[in-house]
């Protein structure tokens, strides 16, 4: 293939995406907008949640349970005396849960009662109640050990389990979304941006000047593929340099195994931007398909706001075409673990095959005439 | 000298999926080196299917096509190193530079090193572009970013030129230029396709080949259609303000297939072997002139596609205007600055109910800037300028209810149909229930009934001229604004829009009009030229033609008139 020409697509992509504010409206300020709204604002952790321990009446151990309550992190607590008034404030909304501590409860202690505390949730958000029923009865049961330590009650008969979180033992989630992050950015540029660009050069007729030339489809498609390519890997070091400085994120795999794994995703994401600019030779279609195609897949269907196994078996099924589904996993690994091969090579064989045959399609449909 | 035809084409056919009639149908025809090939027809004629088949950018259906012995389609990539095509929007880049595009094709079509450096000068001073190397290619006039397309095209000496509508919305000087380049082209051996709706184009052509509906109407020499129509186009003057009146009573008689208006005479051309009608039977005053004069190719044209039954125009049928002959479009001073630029100056005129005011200029002059400050689109910076005798800045929308406006570019509702684009401008002119009754006289007089259901972003384009009118006037305004409203528009649509134009002006309605096409110009009964943010003139058409005539040229056409005028400002200029 003559390289001139090739480079001289190059230059001229290169010089729009420069000039066009559009361009940089995709590729810079909504993936920062995203990066800081993920990094500070979204969090799926617990933290300061407001909740009301309601102390019937006070007693040495009611005082404590209630103090490890309002001692803890994840928890604002406030006391009450009665549940009159906080049953009033989980149904407005101000509270998430409360923890009631009966009249008796010392009593019912003494006697052998195993934790005669009432916990309420507020059901109407499941995850929130799934998590606030956790942490709740979680604060319960640490602070019995803690007592039946104290009081020398031998812990014998009784099963001592100490769990330890692995790769982000704070369980903050800033530090998985952050890397799954990298792949909602990659696609808006991959997809997004680059069925954009080749929709607005059919608007304007400057595809059809191009293809009255001597360029030959590969130059053409390489011509676009290119440039995009290097924004991308441009992107994502940008973004992990972000994530990594300001987020306190972790790379704790190589820079050289996280260059050659959002390569192979970037193929995919160019290859499907490549195929709607193909089918949809107008700018709004085109923005719309990527939208519905790529971006809302790569957010919701990849893993890295909603759990996949969780999900119905039939979008479970769906999610394997979906090629951000192996990057966000792939991802999360490099950042928070290692090079681990057995979870990056099967993941990276499947977006090369997606790659593939995107590629093969866009080869095919690529027209080399108007009326193709 | 005969000439090997450098382009055969041979029983060509193109037929799109879901189209009826085929686009091009069992064409057979050639084209030679050296010469400039005029491709003129209809809107929808198949013009510009023929030049992307000739590009090797569509394939045909059947038939073959050879340029210089290869096959467009199995050759394309040899053919694309000696084919140029300009397409209708010049194929530029609007983010690169006029000097960034240009090297951007010469990479594209490898012409390196010293090769490159003596072709970009050749083109620059060619085109004259080189003071403008630096600015990007969306800040140039309409007539630069076809120079520069021209240029691109050109940056390795092709065998053949392929030019799709090059002139259309570029101002008539700008459209010399680029009709002495392409005269410079072919002195170089180059075969230069040039497909135009401007006729007078066609007519300097060497050759012409008229389509119709994807059939040659005519292939040959221009003159040979033109000596058809020997001694059938007659000139009538001395008409004065009675000359659209006159036309109306010409055009219902049967020996007179088309008639315009030219200054303040009447063009008219006679059916085969009529006799001259006299100045009584066009109910013409006694003292008028019907001379025989030298037909034209547009003549011809017209009387060979055959122009279309005569409708009575519906805004004939409409109340006469109780205020004509008051001043019912009034510029005083008007000024628009864009940062330190002044894109008007100082602009006055008045204008009479009944009368159509033609604003002419070459592309960036202001006349747009002018236009849009007269129908209250754009804020001047000092003067005023009132409409019906509200002032548009403080009573705009008392002013706005008595203006119909056109706008240049398309802009009705693409995606919503004919009927619903009626009924919504019926709606927001406050028409309540007499819409229907309203839009179906327009349906009627414009025959859009085949297209009612249609998307109006999918009609032909003659047709979308005619609903945007139909829509701009269906409020029956005492002003209109037209903005190029026959922009790419061929000739038989340009004269029934006319006819439609002369008719609500003959009931006291004003006009005003912005238009590069000279012939248009002709109808106006005043122009105001405006050059370099001024109005350097303002005068009747035959007024304007007289000041530009000289021993020379004793009777100069209005494009003639129009470039003298502005090259003798820019030499007033240069002496002060």
């Amino acid at each position: 293939m003559r390289l001139r020409p090739l480079f001289a697509l190059i230059r001229k992509e290169s010089l729009q995406i420069l000039r066009d504010p559009s361009s940089l409206l995709i590729a810079v300020v909504l993936p920062l907008i995203l990066l800081f709204l993920f990094g500070y604002g979204v969090s799926f952790d617990l933290r300061d949640s407001p909740v009301c321990v309601v102390v019937e009446q006070s007693s040495q151990p009611a005082e404590s349970l209630a103090a490890s309550f309002q001692a803890s992190p994840f928890f604002k607590a406030h006391r009450e005396a009665t549940t009159a008034h906080c049953k009033d404030q989980l149904v407005s909304g101000s509270i998430n849960g409360m923890v009631v501590i009966p009249a008796d409860f010392a009593a019912r202690l003494n006697g052998g009662d195993p934790a005669p505390v009432q916990i309420l949730v507020d059901g109407s958000d499941p995850n929130t109640a799934g998590l606030m029923q956790n942490y709740l009865s979680g604060t319960v049961l640490v602070w019995q050990t803690i007592i039946a330590d104290m009081q020398g009650l031998s812990s014998q008969g009784r099963i001592a389990v100490t769990s330890r979180v692995w790769y982000n033992p704070a369980k903050q989630s800033r530090l998985f979304l952050l890397p799954g992050l990298v792949a909602v950015i990659m696609t808006l540029i991959g997809t997004m941006l680059t069925s954009l660009v080749v929709s607005r050069e059919w608007e304007r007729g400057t595809m059809e000047a191009m293809m009255a030339t001597p360029l030959s489809v590969p130059q053409l498609l390489l011509g676009k593929l290119i440039p995009y390519y290097l924004l991308g890997m441009a992107a994502m070091a940008a973004t992990t340099v972000i994530a990594i400085w300001l987020f306190g994120v972790p790379l704790r795999g190589s820079i050289w195994a996280l260059a050659v794994v959002t390569s192979i995703f970037l193929l995919t994401t160019l290859g499907q931007g490549l195929l709607i600019s193909t089918l949809a030779k107008n700018q709004f279609v085109a923005t719309q398909a990527a939208l519905f195609s790529a971006f809302l897949p790569a957010f919701l269907l990849s893993g890295l706001v909603y759990e996949i196994a969780s999900m119905p078996p039939p979008i479970q099924w769906f999610t394997r075409i979906v090629s951000a589904r192996y990057y966000v996993p792939s991802l999360q690994t490099l950042f928070l673990a290692d090079d681990e091969p057995g979870v990056l090579i099967p993941h990276c064989l499947s977006m090369l095959a997606i790659a593939a045959v995107m590629f093969a399609i866009v080869i095919r449909k690529t027209p080399r005439r108007l009326d193709d | 000298m005969i000439m090997e035809p450098l382009i055969r084409i041979d029983g060509v056919s193109k037929r799109f999926d879901g189209q009826p009639i085929p686009a091009i149908d069992g064409l057979s025809t050639c084209f030679s080196a050296g010469r400039i090939n005029g491709l003129v027809g209809p809107d929808g004629a198949g013009k510009t299917t023929l030049i992307r088949l000739m590009a090797g950018l569509l394939a045909p259906s059947s038939g073959s096509i050879r340029i210089a012995g290869l096959d467009p389609v199995t050759q394309a990539g040899e053919l694309r190193r000696i084919v140029a095509y300009m397409p209708q929007r010049f194929g530029l880049y609007e983010d690169l530079t006029v000097l960034e595009n240009l090297t951007l094709y010469a990479d594209i079509r490898e012409v390196v090193g010293i090769e490159r450096k003596r072709r970009f000068e050749q083109l620059l001073s060619f085109t004259d572009l080189a003071r403008f190397t630096d600015r990007l290619a969306g800040k140039l006039s309409g007539g630069m970013k076809q120079k520069l397309g021209l240029a691109c095209a050109l940056v390795s000496v092709p065998k053949l030129l392929l030019l799709d509508e090059p002139s259309v919305g570029v101002d008539p000087i700008s459209r010399r230029e680029l009709w002495r380049m392409a005269s410079e082209l072919v002195d170089d051996g180059i075969a230069v396709v040039w497909s135009t709706a401007y006729l007078d184009e066609a007519e300097r052509c060497e050759t012409v080949l008229l389509l119709n509906e994807g059939k040659s109407l005519h292939d040959g020499p221009p003159q040979e259609l033109t000596a058809e129509l020997a001694g059938r186009s007659l000139l009538v003057g001395g008409l004065g303000h009675q000359r659209r009146a006159v036309l109306d009573h010409a055009l219902a008689q049967p020996s007179i297939i088309d008639g315009i208006v030219q200054g303040d005479s009447l063009r008219l051309v006679l059916a085969p072997n009529c006799k001259a009608p006299t100045a009584s039977e066009l109910q013409a005053p006694p003292h008028a002139t019907i001379i025989a004069t030298e037909p034209r190719f547009e003549d011809a044209f017209v009387a060979r596609l055959g122009s279309r039954h005569h409708l009575t125009s519906p805004y004939a049928s409409r109340p006469q205007l109780a205020s004509s002959d008051d001043v019912t479009v009034r510029a005083e001073g008007l000024t628009k600055r864009f940062g330190s630029f002044t894109a008007a100056k100082d602009i006055s005129f008045a204008i009479k109910g009944g009368e159509i005011f033609g604003l002419l200029g070459p592309n960036g002059a202001g006349k747009s800037t002018s236009f849009k400050m007269l129908c209250g689109l754009l804020k001047p910076s000092a003067g005023k300028a009132s409409v019906g005798g509200f002032d548009l800045g403080r009573a705009a929308s008392q002013a706005r209810a008595h203006i119909g406006y056109m706008a240049q570019k398309f802009s009705l509702y693409a995606d919503l149909s004919v009927r619903q684009n009626l009924d919504f401008f019926g709606g927001i002119y406050g028409l309540g229930k007499r819409t229907k009754d309203v839009s179906e006289r327009m349906i009627e007089a414009f025959a859009l009934a085949p297209y009612l259901d249609h998307n109006a972003g999918a009609l032909p384009l003659g047709f979308k001229q005619r609903l945007a009118l139909a829509c701009a006037t269906l409020h029956d305004p005492a002003v209109l604004f037209l903005d190029e409203p026959t922009s790419g528009v061929d000739p038989l649509t340009r004269r029934e829009f006319w006819g439609h134009i002369n008719a609500m002006v003959g009931r006291g309605v004003t006009v005003v009009v912005t238009t590069h096409f000279m012939d248009e110009a002709e109808y106006c009964d005043r122009i105001g030229l405006i050059y370099r943010g001024r109005m350097i003139t303002e005068g009747s058409p035959d007024a304007l033609k007289a000041g530009a005539a000289n021993p020379e040229h004793p009777s100069p056409t209005l494009e003639d008139a129009f470039i003298a005028l502005v090259e003798r400002e820019d030499q007033r200029e240069a002496a002060s």
